[in-house]
């Protein structure tokens, strides 16, 4: 396949990449380093400027008032988006808009009506309640919250844990177990208010990654109507399982674009520095530190593009996004530590992006499934339906 | 095990002999009135020039005498400071006088066990 833009992708990229250095990085400049949110007034300036490119609500599908941009061309301009400081978990600190979760386009009218054009609108923020202490990578069995039939509706009971966004948001996708019998046949997905009765968020939860946090929920005999179970009982696993596919390509290529930012601050270092009476650049030692960043970044991005080349032409993509998410959360954050390397003890301070990106890069290797999950996606493809 | 959510050391007098002692480092730091009732949280970021020591010298300046401060030192201090804001909004209903002046935008609500 060959994945060189065509002379439309090329106008967007160059389009984003102007937006990147002369809007984001410039107000970035002013900002604490662990920053991951604008001022309300630039925010909302800057949001102008991408409606007037014709790009915010980028992910929403046209149908919706989206911008009819293939999810190959999207890649491509999230891999632009993502390369600033704080350019892998808030690209553009969000002005070029968000779709909101993906399952909830699967909701019905009601719950559209209630949900999903609110979001649209800006007007709603919602969280995606799948993880539990029990654990995160094998959702199927380790989901532990209960949702029990009682007064014509749910009881939920149980916790949940690192959800993003839950303490801001004005409902959340909650996963529960409506079966305990069915495994993975036994869960179902609800649409939970943030001020339903019985819900609660109960702490923060400090990571790696300073400049968010994730928080703890419990549901504490929680009631829900029938009117809040999005697609059908006991099927929600389904609707979990297909976001986490989906959301590998985004997330792949928010890595490449901080690989590339971090690759190029090295290459222009390497130029500048010298040591021993000679540049970095002519040092065989950093020339291959910076081939091998180039490997890197050139296979997550022909692996991520090949991932949403599929997912454009409605072909199986499952073991593509696997494959592009694993290269490209492990070749990324071997990249930033090169960078670092090659920058010594100015790469391990705050005065330039490299350390939030290699605290954060690492947190990629766990998120939205780790590499063994990834690798166990492939395996199963390559070996056959038998290890299933 | 979770961290303890809000800070529990004693208060120490917001002067120069206390505050020029502090550590460089980066962190949190709430601000009482004389009677204990906290008037600020705030955070020593990277920009601070010396973290929460030069934080707490600026404080001193501009708040004179009849005040307390106590810190934590915490590479999380953004994370942290939102966790400190919302705990003390669940447990008082409304952020300290000096932070609802101007308060973070899209800040979060917590319910602590």
């Amino acid at each position: 396949m060959d994945f060189q833009p065509d002379t439309e992708q090329q106008m967007l990229i160059d389009l984003v990449r102007r937006f990147v250095r002369e809007e984001i990085i410039p107000l970035e400049a002013k900002l604490d380093p662990d920053a991951s949110e604008l001022a309300p007034e630039d925010h909302a300036r800057l949001v102008e400027k991408t409606k007037a490119m014709g790009l915010f609500g980028i992910d929403i599908p046209p149908q919706y008032g989206g911008p009819d941009i293939d999810i190959v061309t999207r890649t491509l301009l999230a891999i632009e988006m993502a390369q600033h400081r704080a350019g892998l978990y808030a690209p553009c600190y969000g002005t070029f808009g968000g779709a909101g979760l993906a399952q909830i386009f699967e909701a019905n009218e009601d719950q559209k009506e209630r949900y999903l054009y609110p979001t649209l609108r800006g007007e709603k923020k919602a969280f995606f309640g799948l993880t539990e202490p029990s654990g995160g990578s094998d959702p199927a069995r380790a989901i532990q919250t209960r949702a029990e039939r009682r007064d014509n509706g749910w009881v939920l009971n149980g916790s949940k844990i690192f959800i993003s966004g839950a303490d801001r948001a004005q409902y959340g996708i909650v996963f529960a177990r409506t079966d305990a019998a069915k495994g993975r046949a036994g869960i179902t997905c609800f649409i939970l208010d943030a001020g339903t009765p019985g819900f609660y968020v109960r702490r923060v939860v400090h990571t790696l990654r300073s400049s968010s946090y994730a928080t703890e929920l419990e549901f504490k005999d929680c009631w829900v109507s029938d009117r809040q179970v999005l697609g059908e009982v006991n099927k929600g696993f389904a609707v979990a399982n297909d976001r986490l596919t989906r959301q590998r390509i985004p997330y792949a290529a928010g890595c490449i674009g901080v690989a590339i930012a971090a690759h190029e601050m090295a290459v222009e270092w390497a130029k500048l520095r010298s040591t021993f009476g000679d540049k970095l650049a002519n040092r065989q030692a950093v020339q291959w530190m910076l081939v091998d960043n180039e490997i890197d970044i050139r296979s997550a991005r022909y692996f991520t593009l090949e991932a949403a080349e599929k997912a454009r032409r409605g072909l199986p993509f499952r073991t593509e996004a696997a494959l592009a998410k694993l290269i490209a959360s492990e070749g990324g954050g071997r990249v930033v530590d090169r960078a670092m390397q090659i920058h010594g003890g100015m790469g391990m301070t705050k005065d330039l992006p490299l350390e939030r990106w290699f605290r954060e890069m690492r947190i990629r290797r766990v998120g939205e499934g780790p590499s063994e999950v990834q690798r166990m996606v492939v395996a199963r493809e390559i070996l056959g339906s038998s290890l299933r | 095990m979770a961290l303890p959510l809000r800070l529990g050391k004693p208060w120490r007098p917001l002067v120069s002999d206390e505050v020029d002692r502090l550590p460089g480092q980066l962190g949190v730091y709430q601000i009482a009135d004389a009677s204990g009732a906290i008037v600020y949280i705030g955070q020593a970021g990277a920009r601070s020039p010396f973290g929460l020591r030069s934080e707490l010298q600026r404080e001193a300046h501009e708040r004179g005498t009849g005040h307390q401060f106590r810190v934590e030192v915490n590479m999380q201090y953004r994370t942290r400071w939102f966790e400190l804001l919302m705990v003390h909004k669940a447990d008082h209903g409304i952020l300290p006088p000096d932070n609802a002046k101007n308060p973070p935008p899209l800040l979060g609500r917590l319910d602590p066990a």
